[in-house]
């Protein structure tokens, strides 16, 4: 037996390209508690092609919490109200019926919206081309274990690299800072040894772009540990400041 | 120097200014508080302790300037942040979701802040001031230093502000001692839990420690009757 629907009432933000100024625009809806709060939109989308509407613009890819595609503002929260999920994997039994849900896209200078809920998240890009890598020539495929790699590295390496590139941390931030997902990205090859020789370079190259691209600074709030789909943990902040300040004061590299 | 400079400015740079010289004033009010416990001891204690520092004024004056420089750079560097902070984010939510994942503390740095820099003006005019520039010698002949404290904290005024003050004090303590911690790199799962309730313990009380002293004056000292 299908379940019984919801009457819900979407306030959701539309603007038109990275130029004009947006604006909340209300639909109702009523929707399947099964459904997924992506399928919702599709439906939306549907019945607003339908009618010859321009249909509202939303990113998604995987819609199984792994690609870091999808990423919407539901009710103030980065991925909706609850914790360590990613917008697809958020249900619509989550909301009670005749609720009003605000819809906005991911805020930030350094995330520019493109159209509608989508923004532009190509920064986060930028900052990994400028160290998130090892540096290795290719060749044949190493043998698996030829270098240890102790197993409380392995693992907090692994949590590190958990990090999905949504941008949830810039969004819930208060100063539109992306400090968890950078951390998280020098955490990740910081703990293993292949990443070791350019430890220390790669933090400042990171952080230099991270800052020109206009993301605020960290003031240790913890919103974005709280609404990452992923609970990335702000010791990596922790652990970016100590080898940022490190690199700064000891390496003879002076500019970077 | 450059490297310095640019380490300065950076985001990290920055952070770590404001917890440098936020663990110095960390420092600086422990001393502070413990020198001023002596109030509770009567004129004596209070003026004996102040013509001590006048003893060693020359260190004193050297402790100032770093002092004055520790809160320069704080104020400046943290007043920056705020500014550029904002402009990280032109367009804000509508709904902000910001009360259910981060505490009143951490947001409100800016205005306890704010706040904490007009009672340090008003503080620094009215107690600095007198002691050190207004006549110092004609002061410390009459022993007047107890005298004029009391006098203050007999102005309601005075008392409402310095006791708003500092609530806000411990508010923006609250959350700067244990983000002095994060920014200098040590939040480790076994001590991270212990420096919190430490910064909790700490900033309860430098703030009643303070604020005790104008209520003590105002409500159970003689002069007000």
């Amino acid at each position: 037996m299908e379940a019984k629907k919801l009457n819900l009432k979407l306030k959701i933000w539309r603007q038109k390209n990275s130029n004009s100024v947006g604006s909340f625009v209300d639909y109702d809806v009523q929707v399947s508690p099964d459904a997924s709060f992506l399928e919702m939109l599709d439906e939306l989308n549907n019945r607003l092609e339908a009618k010859n509407e321009e249909p509202i613009v939303f990113e998604s890819d995987c819609r199984e919490g792994i690609c870091g595609t999808c990423g919407l503002v539901i009710n103030g929260h980065p991925h909706g109200p609850l914790p360590k999920i990613a917008t697809c994997q958020l249900h619509m039994r989550n909301f009670r019926d005749g609720e009003t849900i605000w819809v906005e896209p991911f805020r930030a200078k350094a995330f520019p919206v493109i159209k509608d809920l989508m923004v532009d998240r190509s920064g986060f890009d930028k900052i990994l081309q400028a160290g998130g890598y090892i540096s290795v020539n290719t060749g044949g495929a190493p043998d698996a274990n030829s270098i240890p790699v102790p197993k409380d590295a392995a693992s907090e390496a692994f949590d590190a690299a958990a990090c999905i590139g949504c941008g949830a941390c810039v969004a819930a931030c208060k100063n539109a800072s992306a400090m968890l997902f950078v951390s998280a990205k020098i955490s990740h090859l910081g703990f293993l040894p292949q990443g070791q020789p350019e430890r220390y370079i790669r933090v400042q190259r990171m952080i230099k772009v991270m800052d020109e691209l206009g993301f605020g600074s960290c003031t240790n709030t913890y919103a974005c540990e709280a609404e990452c789909p992923k609970g990335i943990s702000v010791t990596n902040i922790a652990r970016m400041n100590r080898d940022y300040v490190r690199a700064k004061f000891t390496s003879k590299v002076i500019e970077v | 120097m450059g490297w310095f400079i640019s380490f300065a400015n950076s985001s990290l740079g920055k952070k770590f200014i404001m917890a440098v010289t936020g663990s110095f004033l960390i420092i600086f009010l422990i001393i502070h508080l413990i020198g001023n416990i002596t109030l509770y001891f009567g004129p004596d204690a209070f003026n004996g302790y102040v013509k001590t520092l006048d003893v060693i004024k020359p260190l004193i004056r050297v402790i100032e300037l770093v002092l004055l420089s520790v809160f320069v750079f704080h104020i400046v560097n943290g007043v920056r942040l705020w500014w550029e902070n904002k402009q990280a984010r032109p367009v804000n939510y509508k709904v902000n979701g910001s009360p259910e994942n981060t505490t009143l503390f951490s947001r409100t740095m800016f205005v306890s802040g704010s706040i904490i820099f007009i009672f340090l003006v008003l503080h620094l005019g009215t107690f600095f001031w007198r002691f050190n520039v207004h006549d110092p010698q004609q002061l410390a002949d009459a022993h007047q230093y107890y005298e004029i404290v009391v006098g203050f904290f007999q102005i309601w005024w005075y008392v409402l502000l310095y006791i708003i003050a500092m609530v806000l004090l411990g508010f923006h303590l609250n959350h700067g001692f244990q983000s002095a911690f994060q920014t200098f790199g040590w939040n480790h799962k076994k001590y991270t839990p212990l420096i919190k309730k430490i910064g909790t313990a700490y900033a309860i009380i430098m703030a009643a420690g303070f604020a005790s002293m104008p209520i003590y004056f105002f409500f159970f000292y003689g002069g007000n009757q």
